[in-house]
């Protein structure tokens, strides 16, 4: 391919981020360009209609469907309230009265009178985002959100579950390869981002729920572990809407696995601050990782924003080796032969030769690594 | 030879969702060859958000590659212009491809019907709602709203009949309001293709809320269903709605001729035509990264076409799927090693996560086509649910069916009567040996009798397809010649033998092993030379209680074609069953492996353990 893409996560110091927090509907903005806003901050608000009920008036009234209409006690547009008759009919000779009733508050949208059908919806229900992020409202979006600004940290994960959250970061471990365990969770731990190393947990989990921390952070999960906490296995790399009590993000895989050096080193540089985290994944076109955010609220945000674009292979690029049979080390490029090379597997395929930390020099498929994107 | 009409050379892309692929396409003497293909990533998404950047990456590829020039100076498509291809055509399935959702009123009638359309014009479809499919209609109408569908497609009823159940349908998506994936300012396009008495309430209740279509009954009667007009209006919208709001699509369109069709619809003209070409039923799969769609063309005039979509069946995004659908123990059971569940299942989150990813060393290997294996099991197996006949009719029966108990929809899916099977997608394609394709597709497929195998070399045919659709000549010239890797000829007996029981000879002649007289014993799976291009005559005489399409044990005359693999002689059984101890069963898949030199050997005994024995 002439244009090659190595897929690369960035682990960035100080990167500049613009979020677009959008409603699901049209609604109201909230703040003002250039306010400043806190994670927590309501940015913009809307009314999503309400859930729709039909009732079968026709079979409850045990008639036509074309004389629901005329049975009617309220109109399209009327608003009602649960248990409200909305429908009446007398039986043969009158002596027998049926009546239909409304399952809930709200309004009649519509009468038919070909299936005999009412629709009732319920009251609007109000949805709010907030800013996500502390920063600065760089853009207002007229009736659909706005775009905060920021300066920040930035370190995505491979993979996550859990939506937005935030809270004061704790590095809980000392070493990457230390997995988090649950005396590492501790009571006061409440509302926080915790991060181990290589693992985290099962009991660790567990802890964590109890306490109500509000995110963790590790190298690795094992899958069992991350089904026990779903109640599913997952099928689909599509996640962020888990109805679950903590957001969890890994930054390096399935299974035990040291967290890159230097990502922890970054997070470790920035205990105590505030973190925003959203474990929502999506890996198809367009891929969506999990991300750690750091915000500077001290620091002016500007600049463009940060693409995550990778720069390609070169020798010396910094890479992770993503695949078995050398999975999660880490490797300095030295040298990208241009013919195609016959692997174990007999497949003939671009590779390039790279040294691990220990020295020994490995040969890898190109499509077996990404780059380190360290700055 | 090409007709004048006919163009010199030809472009054509497919936009697919990760990568772009460019082909081109020359007349020599002999006829039209592909002379290059380019691949770049695809550029609908952010930060690109232009698919013509792609296809000027993949086409500037291409352009390296030939040493043309196949681009105007403005860097479009200039037909004209000495030296340029003579036509550009495109399919595309970036971006999500169509997504569709459908709804009638009976889920295995109408509805059904209805889903037959959307998959048959290239869709995926996210839903089907119906009166009847279990949920509650505020579970229906939440459904719909959630979904964000490209489109909709709303059938039920036969022509005057009743009203009531098709209008309910109408009512819930009505309270749904639903909204389209792209473009939030439009209306969503609404193809009512049901009832023509209840068109008028059908405009009454959706006309104000969406952009309602009104086409032809899908079924007018019950005995018949048709599927061409809303086929067609699918097709239209898809241009008109979801492509004109695809970022780049509107000057793509521009550039071509012929409309840009949807790539699975594309790959569905190609199959149908390879069927009438061959004169034979086929079965066609590709096998991708998120999803498996399945193709099949039987009928005695090759008629009955259908397509599937497996959404959450494919080897890199969805691979987490495969292993929930199929379960560890299905896909363990395809490899020679031990592998425990756990490491197993780390492995393919692994893969998920990081789905460019390729297998480097031969276990991984072999774990990615034991996973392909339960895809293209769990996809047929899905395939075979809509592909069949019309359910809830009357049929008339013939003297000879009197006491038969056939029930109205049986699966037209017949493995005795499918002549060829095609595999296409990376696992097929790419996989370093062909046998491996091949015993992929024998696994996964256990086609039975007589059966050519192919593979697609590089997947191309979505690009054929819309080639057929205009100039069919090119189009079959370059499927077989470049498209088809010709794997060879399956010869399955249909029957369960005891193990070392004969339960075929084969008798002929091959072109280079001369005269044969070969026992094929139960368990056994042999391979006789017979290269690409050649054929044979040969005498299949199957033991009794095994059938190879003539009946059991009865002798049947084949004309068998070559290919790369040669032809398979495959006495595992049918269905094929495995023994269910794990050493047993891991030593009899070596046993078959090394038998038909699928992988290295050395290596295969080296990491399988103990000697084998024999």
């Amino acid at each position: 391919m002439a244009h090659a893409y190595t897929p690369g996560l960035k682990v960035s110091r100080e990167t500049t981020l613009r979020k677009v927090r959008r409603l699901p509907l049209a609604g109201e903005v909230l703040v003002h360009l250039g306010q400043r806003v806190a994670p927590a901050t309501i940015v913009a608000r809307t009314e999503v209609p309400g859930d729709p009920h039909t009732v079968n008036v026709a079979n409850i009234l045990g008639i036509e469907p074309g004389e629901v209409p005329a049975r009617m006690t309220v109109a399209a547009g009327e608003v009602v309230t649960r248990g409200q008759l909305i429908a009446s009919s007398r039986g043969f000779l009158g002596l027998s009265r049926r009546e239909a009733r409304s399952p809930v508050d709200g309004r009649v949208e519509m009468v038919s009178g070909i299936t005999g059908q009412v629709t009732l919806r319920e009251h609007p229900v109000p949805v709010e985002i907030n800013a996500y992020l502390s920063g600065v409202v760089g853009e207002v979006l007229p009736g659909e959100g706005v775009v905060v600004e920021s300066t920040g940290a930035l370190v995505q994960g491979i993979f996550g579950v859990g939506g937005e959250t935030h809270g004061p970061l704790r590095v809980a471990v000392d070493d990457p390869g230390q997995p988090l365990e649950a005396h590492h969770v501790r009571d006061d731990d409440r509302g926080r981002v915790l991060v181990g190393g290589s693992l985290v947990s099962q009991e660790a989990i567990r802890k964590a729920i109890a306490v109500e921390v509000a995110a963790l952070v590790a190298g690795g999960v094992v899958d069992q572990d991350l089904t026990d906490l779903l109640g599913r296995s997952i099928g689909v790399a599509i996640t962020g809407h888990e109805d679950i009590p903590l957001t969890l993000l890994v930054t390096e895989g399935f299974g035990p696995m040291p967290m890159a050096p230097r990502t922890l080193q970054l997070l470790q540089a920035l205990d105590g601050q505030t973190a925003c985290v959203n474990g929502a994944t999506q890996i198809r076109a367009g891929v969506l990782r999990p991300e750690i955010i750091i915000p500077y609220p001290d620091r002016p945000a500007g600049g463009e924003p940060s693409v995550c674009q990778a720069t390609g292979l070169a020798p010396g690029t910094l890479v992770r080796i993503i695949r078995e049979p050398a999975f999660g080390k880490l490797a300095r490029v030295r040298e990208l032969p241009p013919e195609l090379v016959a692997i174990e597997t007999e497949a003939r395929v671009r590779v390039l030769r790279a040294r691990l930390e220990d020295g020994a020099v490995l040969t890898v498929p190109r499509a077996n690594v990404e780059i380190m994107e360290v700055d | 030879m090409a007709n004048d009409s006919s163009p010199g050379s030809i472009l054509a892309t497919d936009c697919g969702s990760t990568t772009t692929k460019a082909i081109l396409i020359d007349r020599d003497a002999t006829g039209y060859r592909l002379v290059a293909r380019g691949e770049a990533p695809t550029t609908v998404e952010a930060p690109f958000e232009d698919v013509t950047l792609g296809v000027r990456n993949a086409v500037g590829e291409l352009e390296e590659l030939t040493g043309r020039s196949l681009l105007g100076p403005d860097g479009l498509p200039s037909p004209g212009r000495p030296g340029s291809p003579g036509l550009f055509l495109s399919t595309s399935s970036a971006g999500g491809g169509l997504q569709m959702m459908v709804a009638g009123v009976i889920k295995s009638m109408t509805a059904e019907s209805a889903q037959r359309a959307a998959l048959g014009a290239g869709a995926i479809v996210m839903d089907t709602i119906a009166i009847d499919d279990g949920r509650r209609p505020h579970e229906k109408i939440r459904r719909i709203r959630d979904l964000r569908p490209d489109m909709i497609v709303l059938s039920g009823g036969v022509d005057g009949g009743t009203v009531t159940h098709v209008a309910q349908v109408a009512e819930l998506i009505a309270a749904a309001r639903p909204r389209p994936r792209l473009g939030s300012s439009f209306r969503l396009p609404v193809i009512y293709a049901g009832n023509v008495k209840a068109r008028e309430h059908i405009r009454k209740v959706l006309g104000e809320l969406v952009d309602l279509r009104v086409v032809a009954n899908l079924r007018p009667v019950m005995e018949r269903e048709e599927l061409g007009p809303a086929r067609e209006e699918i097709h239209h919208l898809f241009m008109e709605h979801v492509m004109a709001q695809a970022p780049g699509y509107a000057t793509l369109s521009g550039w071509t001729p012929v409309p840009i069709m949807p790539t699975p619809g594309a790959v569905g003209l190609a199959m149908q035509s390879v069927a009438r070409l061959h004169g034979t039923s086929v079965i066609g799969v590709d096998i991708g990264g998120a999803t498996t769609d399945v193709f099949s063309v039987f009928g005695a005039d090759q008629e009955l076409f259908v397509r599937t979509v497996s959404a959450n069946l494919g080897m890199s995004y969805s691979v987490s799927n495969v292993l929930l659908e199929a379960g560890a123990d299905n896909v363990l059971r395809w490899l020679p090693l031990p592998v425990s569940p756990a490491d197993l299942t780390n492995r393919i989150r692994n893969k998920m996560i990081r789905p460019t990813t390729i297998p480097q060393t031969l276990e991984e290997l072999l774990i990615e086509q034991a996973l392909a294996r339960e895809a293209l099991r769990l996809a047929l197996e899905h395939h075979r649910t809509l592909a069949r006949g019309l359910k809830g009719i009357q049929r008339l029966r013939h003297v000879g069916e009197t006491f038969s108990q056939e029930a109205t929809g049986q699966t037209h899916i017949n493995l005795m009567e499918l002549g060829f099977l095609v595999g296409s997608g990376g696992a097929l394609s790419h996989a370093p040996r062909r046998m491996q394709a091949a015993l992929m597709l024998l696994d996964a497929f256990q086609p039975e009798g007589v059966t050519r195998l192919a593979v697609d070399s590089i997947f191309m045919m979505p690009q054929l397809g819309v080639l057929w659709a205009v100039h069919p000549e090119p189009a079959a010239q370059v499927f077989e010649r470049d498209c088809l890797v010709h794997l060879g000829t399956a010869v399955a007996p249909v029957g369960v033998g005891r193990p070392g029981e004969r339960v075929l000879t084969v008798r002929g002649v091959l072109p280079t092993a001369g005269e044969v007289e070969e026992e094929l014993l139960a368990g056994q799976l042999r391979v006789l030379p017979l290269a690409p291009g050649e054929r044979a005559d040969l005498e299949l005489s199957p033991a009794w209680g095994f059938d190879v399409g003539a009946g059991k044990g009865r002798r049947a005359r084949v004309g068998v074609q070559g290919g790369v693999c040669g032809l398979i002689l495959d006495g595992r059984g049918r269905p094929l069953i495995l023994p269910p101890d794990p050493p047993e069963r891991r030593r009899k898949l070596v046993e078959w492996f090394l038998s038909v030199d699928a992988y290295p050997a050395d290596l295969l005994k080296r990491q399988a353990g103990p000697p084998i024995r024999g």
